[in-house]
């Protein structure tokens, strides 16, 4: 913001300048703010960000303390006024948990693990991306042969077999999705990176003889930011999405850690007995997360997307 | 050509068989079978016997060797559970899981190429935001849960299709379908849109953004502005060429569809090769696991290849390229 104010000041001595002098945050803020779904994404996003951040202080019960959870409330239907004395708006569980509680602690899990394995496996991805473009020659080609190889792989299948390997744990659920996603930020950053350090401003700065890493961490890396921005918010959204169906087939999250989507599995039983409330709302809960994160996704490749500026 | 066609080919067995290796490996690291596949109650002796019989005392490269060596011919192992050859196991379960990834690919097709075509035609009109609304949420919805609602709606609220399995089959070629007899189809259905769903989005917006992007080429306006009419503008120039990469991603999705078919399998307790692979992984049943990952690598190595050269038959630049 501050520098879009710099440019603003010296710009106000001739007011018919003034609208066309914008920094490229206020560009690309109100490119993104064009779609009214974006937005709305945006800020639906925030707020589950911030249920998940505060659940311990907002939710009505804390579903992992057995003393608070009453056998008797099992399976109640949503509204229903618990032996505790509380309303439970969304039903209870098999344990007579409060849904409302479990999904916004579920949410945590989720998020957690989404956003973590999506943080990791863009460091990892964008650094070997980066270095087989900038390397080339036999580093560039194993590294690539990596990336075909793991693409090759279905995700699901991948993320499965590791994790037979590893065994449940929130951890190995983060490393599968790292190991499962890297390749694709290696792909993205590779391709754009191979265009960008043909251009002038990376002969210069090899000219200046700075140090490689300056150079492809100061240089190459910013500029090949707004691929990799749009690749990581879809990411995001995939590896929740992927972790809550790991824990759905029962090789997800332990059952001391519920995300969202072993909430659904604990509900799938009951389901054809008509209590559908125990899976119904945690995959809402999934499907608004996901949503959110896909509707800010999809803005922001159109936004960054330079072949459609035409 | 050849010579592009015989250096995927060599690309394709090295793949195969660095995959082989990391299959082995990474299953070999899983447990030991020995606990779980001789009661607790054996002596040392049966122990033993056991342990020799299963080949499990050999040392990791030597098991590997063998392993590769009868994998050339086609013995995969028996598996540890059903005592049946792992091959044989999957393949029985093989024709089930491509029925419901081809109706699933038959559904995204039909379904997905007009709603495209014509989101990426006319891109401001309200229908196709709602369309592309629609994709970002088939994109979204957690194939597992919408299997669960579709169940709820469709089996338990409204009783219309029925929840799990296959239904009668009709035996044709030797292979059991259930495609062919109105039972089964109504067994199908529902698994199938499910499995569909993500592929029907992604074939729509892949579409849109092929319309989108060839609309502003300088060939489409050339086409234009020699008066051609619009439906062969759109048929002919556009559609042609926004083919190529809709054939791609839906060829290879269709491994992904086979392996994917694992979650909808287990929803809907479809009995195909997922199922049977969840059943193995929680059992650690080796020689199915192992037969499995082998049979997908293989299929997908398979499809990489048919989908390249397709690719090259339908794009003369890409022919160019290899020559």
């Amino acid at each position: 913001m501050s520098t879009t104010t710099a440019n603003t000041t010296p710009a106000a001595a001739e007011p018919v300048a003034t609208p066309k002098v914008e920094g490229p945050w206020r560009r690309f803020i109100s490119e993104f703010a064009e779609s009214k779904l974006a937005l709305l994404g945006l800020i639906v996003f925030v707020i589950i960000a911030l249920v998940a951040i505060f659940a311990p202080w907002i939710a009505p019960q804390n579903p992992y303390d057995l003393a608070q959870l009453d056998i008797m409330d099992g399976r109640m239907e949503p509204g229903t006024v618990g032996g505790a004395g509380f309303t439970y708006w969304l039903g209870t569980d098999d344990q007579g948990r409060d849904m409302l509680s479990g999904i916004m602690y579920g949410l945590r899990i989720s998020l957690l693990v989404g956003v973590g394995s999506a943080v990791i496996a863009c460091a990892v991805g964008a650094s070997l991306g980066m270095l087989a473009a900038y390397a080339g020659g036999r580093t560039d080609t194993v590294i690539m042969r990596l990336v075909d190889l793991q693409l090759s792989f279905p995700s699901i299948l991948a993320a499965l077999m590791i994790l037979a390997f590893l065994g449940k744990g929130v951890m190995n659920v983060v490393l599968a999705l790292v190991i499962v996603e890297w390749a694709y930020y290696a792909r993205t950053v590779r391709g754009t990176a191979l265009v960008e350090r043909r251009r002038e401003y990376i002969e210069a700065a090899q000219c200046l003889a700075l140090p490689t890493r300056r150079i492809i961490f100061r240089h190459l890396l910013p500029n090949c930011m707004p691929p990799l921005i749009v690749v990581a918010t879809m990411q995001i959204a995939r590896a929740i999405a992927l972790e809550a169906t790991l824990s759905f087939l029962g090789l997800g999250v332990p059952i001391t850690e519920p995300s969202l989507g072993l909430l659904i599995s604990n509900g799938y039983e009951y389901m054809l007995s008509g209590k559908y409330w125990i899976s119904f709302y945690p995959g809402i809960a999934l499907l608004v997360t996901i949503v959110s994160i896909n509707l800010m996704g999809d803005q922001l490749r159109d936004v960054l997307n330079p072949r459609l500026k035409k | 050509m050849s010579v592009y066609l015989l250096r995927r080919l060599l690309q394709s067995v090295l793949v195969m068989l660095a995959m082989s290796v990391i299959v082995f490996v990474g299953v070999f690291a899983i447990g030991d079978p020995v606990e779980i596949l001789i009661s607790p109650d054996a002596d040392q002796m049966e122990r033993e016997r056991a342990i020799k019989a299963l080949g499990l005392d050999l040392p990791l490269w030597q098991q590997y060797l063998s392993f590769l060596g009868n994998a050339l011919r086609g013995d995969l192992g028996r598996s540890f559970v059903f005592n049946e050859p792992a091959l044989q196991l999957i393949l029985q379960r093989m024709p089930a899981t491509l029925e419901l990834a081809l109706g699933a690919t038959f559904l995204a097709l039909i379904i997905g190429l007009p709603l495209g075509l014509y989101a990426g035609l006319k891109p401001k009109s309200p229908v196709s935001s709602a369309i592309m609304a629609g994709s970002i949420l088939g994109f979204s919805l957690p194939t597992f849960w919408v299997g669960l609602m579709l169940i709820m709606v469709f089996a338990v609220q409204l009783g219309w299709l029925p929840s799990t399995g296959r239904g009668p089959t009709v035996e044709v070629l030797g292979l059991h379908w259930s495609f062919l007899t109105w039972d089964g189809l109504r067994h199908l259905a529902m698994p199938a849109l499910n499995l569909a769903l993500f592929k029907i989005s992604l074939v729509i917006r892949l579409t849109r953004a092929g319309v989108r992007e060839t609309m502003l080429m300088d060939y489409v306006k050339f086409a234009r502005a020699k008066g051609l009419s619009p439906a062969r503008v759109t048929y002919v120039h556009v559609f042609k060429n926004i083919m190529i990469p809709v054939v791609t991603v839906v060829g290879l999705e269709l491994g992904s569809t086979i392996a994917f078919s694992v979650v909808t399998e287990s929803v809907f307790a479809w009995p195909g090769m997922g199922k049977l692979i969840i059943d193995s992984i929680n059992v650690l049943d080796r020689p199915v696991i192992v037969a499995y990952l082998m049979m997908i690598v293989l299929m997908f190595i398979t499809i990489n290849l048919l989908v390249d050269l397709a690719y090259s038959a339908l794009d003369p630049r890409v022919r160019l390229e290899n020559k």
